[in-house]
């Protein structure tokens, strides 16, 4: 089930270093939401504090609140691993568990929500590789590492890693950018085709990327060295991509930026 | 050779001369010693009236000589593997409270203590087994005998605290800082990638510990085990204070009766004859095959885990 992300006046930091700083949105359910803005503004921070997996890092916390429909992620009595449980995640860089076969890669979330039937985990298994475009090529070598594939075979095994739990919310971080062209486009489609069923955000520092794949654009920017990252503006992306009311929008999505 | 477009560099010649050379003296070393030893051991091997293999008892003294390596390459083995036993699991918990529990100020106080406790010399563990842990050890080796006799570990008619599972708990308090230092830097490698990757997927930190950073790091926890059961099986003085210096077979390990082939050296080489002597280099030659078997069979299991994970960092 799809739900709905609503953000209001979130600030995160590293121990004393405010890394983001006021952050307001609604993400929508069902629909891709994209993040651009230059390195170091706190795409990822950001991104982050969607699943609560910020504070995983020694000193980082987080400041205000994050709804998800009417659920405050940041509640006194809401436990961060059944948030990370809704909210999936997919790395920059493509992590599948080395020591386990692709089978085991794709099972490992389900595994851990408590026992299931062989079956049906041989179901969700196939199911979720064939969400992620991946059935066809691995059918053959479940058993096989993970470890054995390309990078793009990777992602798209975490992908379905992600999806086999049947989350919510999935989070994406630079989803591509250890990826070939090819390996590319296979992602981008399969974005496309996962936004029918779950709420999408991915953070990109490929502007076509984002005009190919997002329904909105969400642009941040940091005012300098040292200072907090900002959201600055947030849209349909054809019209942040075509005519940003922000001027600092404009310079960055025509590269006349810094 | 003839003239080449890739010169060697400067200085490389004098370098490359001086690390075969120092190679080429530690095997000549080596095998200077190894020879040394077989050449004092054959006499005595020749001189047995007994089995060398199969032969329980030890008296190359006597004449005529008869000993076998059987009771003591047996009472190594099995101390050390007890010792290996309860020291592995608390040293893997150690490692990992130090690496993934603990807050950073007391981690590196326990890793610094640890650290220390694998620095102390081994005679030092065999003087508190002796003087605390043996009479200490007679209440719960009763205990043992009475309630768990019917494992065969356990049984036994007369249960005496100078025994194998004595000598085996200080070894097991002598290997277990080393087994818990090395793992712990083990742990401590474990990629963050991968340990967000679980965290992600609503682990919890355990999960996530059972999900990335035992399988990570359990061919140095392997390493870790064979590098402490090798220190066992040699160890001699914090033993031979301990063990009860007979030579019989016995899985009994609460009895009076057992001993190693290290702690029967240091027992015995004082009063040898050059018979007995010899009689002893030769079970430190079997000592040294045992090791040599359990090492490379370690070696295989880390090796065919590799081969599996090889995109592991
Ligand atoms: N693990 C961390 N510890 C401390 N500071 C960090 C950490 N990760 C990121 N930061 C800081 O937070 C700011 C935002 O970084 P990040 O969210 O990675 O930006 P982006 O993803 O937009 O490139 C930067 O100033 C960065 O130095
Ligand atoms: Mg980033």
């Amino acid at each position: 089930m799809a739900k709905q992300i609503e953000v209001s006046d979130l600030d995160a930091y590293y121990g004393s270093h405010k890394a983001i700083e006021g952050i307001t949105m609604t993400i929508e359910p069902r629909s891709v939401t994209a993040f651009i803005g230059p390195s170091g503004c706190g795409k990822s921070t950001f991104l982050r504090t969607l699943n609560r997996m910020h504070e995983v890092i020694p000193g980082a916390r987080v400041d205000g609140k994050i709804l998800l429909e009417d659920q405050d992620l940041y509640g006194d009595d809401i436990d961060p691993v059944s948030v990370r449980r809704t909210v999936g995640m997919v790395f920059q860089r493509p992590n599948p568990f080395p020591t386990m076969s692709i089978f085991d890669n794709v099972a490992a979330g389900l595994r851990l929500n408590g026992r299931r039937s062989k079956s049906e985990l041989e179901g969700i298994v196939e199911s979720s590789l064939k969400d992620a475009n991946l059935w066809n090529e691995v059918k053959d070598r479940l058993n096989k590492p993970g470890s054995g594939l390309s990078g793009g075979q990777q992602q798209r095994l975490c992908i379905a890693r992600a999806i086999a739990v049947s989350p919510a919310v999935l989070l994406m971080d630079e989803p591509c950018s250890a990826l070939d062209p090819i390996s590319t486009l296979a992602i981008e489609d399969l974005i496309s085709k996962l936004k029918n069923e779950y709420t999408i955000v991915i953070v990109t520092h490929n502007m076509q990327q984002a005009a190919r794949v997002s329904d909105k654009t969400a642009f941040f920017n940091l005012a300098g060295q040292g200072q907090p990252g900002k959201l600055i503006e947030m849209d349909e992306t054809s019209k942040i991509f075509t005519n940003p009311t922000q001027k600092a929008t404009e310079d960055y999505i025509t590269g006349r930026f810094g | 050779m003839g003239r080449s477009a890739f010169r060697r560099s400067h200085g490389e010649g004098p370098f490359r001369y001086a690390t075969t050379g120092a190679g080429i003296l530690v095997l000549v070393i080596m095998a200077a010693i190894a020879v040394f030893l077989i050449v004092r051991a054959v006499p005595a091997l020749q001189a047995n009236s007994a089995n060398f293999l199969t032969e329980q008892t030890w008296t190359p003294n006597a004449s005529p000589p008869a000993f076998g390596i059987a009771a003591l390459a047996w009472g190594t083995v099995i101390s050390s593997f007890l010792a290996l036993i309860m020291a592995l699991p608390v040293a893997v918990g150690v490692a990992l409270f130090i690496s993934h529990y603990a807050p950073r100020r007391l981690a590196s106080v326990l890793g610094y203590v640890i650290d220390l406790l694998a620095a102390v010399p081994s005679v030092v563990y065999g003087l508190w087994g002796v003087i605390f842990l043996v009479p200490f050890m007679r209440g719960p080796s009763e205990f043992l005998n009475t309630y768990l006799g019917w494992i065969p570990l356990f049984a036994g008619e007369s249960v005496n605290s100078k025994s194998i599972l004595t000598g085996s708990i200080v070894l097991a308090i002598m290997i277990l800082p080393i087994i818990a230092a090395i793992s712990r830097e083990v742990f401590l490698q474990a990629p963050t990638m991968l340990e967000e990757a679980s965290l992600a997927l609503g682990a919890t930190r355990w999960e996530m510990i059972r999900m990335s950073v035992l399988p990570f790091g359990r061919p140095g926890v392997i390493s870790a085990a064979m590098l402490g059961l090798g220190r066992a099986m040699g160890e001699t003085i914090a033993v031979a204070l301990i063990f009860p210096a007979t030579f019989t077979v016995t899985l009994q390990v609460l009895t009076g009766n057992g001993n190693s082939i290290a702690a029967n050296i240091a027992n015995g080489f004082g009063e040898a004859t050059p018979i007995g002597q010899g009689a002893l280099i030769a079970s430190g030659l079997v000592l040294f095959v045992i090791t040599l078997v359990v090492n490379t069979a370690a070696r295989l299991v880390i090796a065919r885990r590799k081969e599996y994970s090889r995109a592991a960092a």
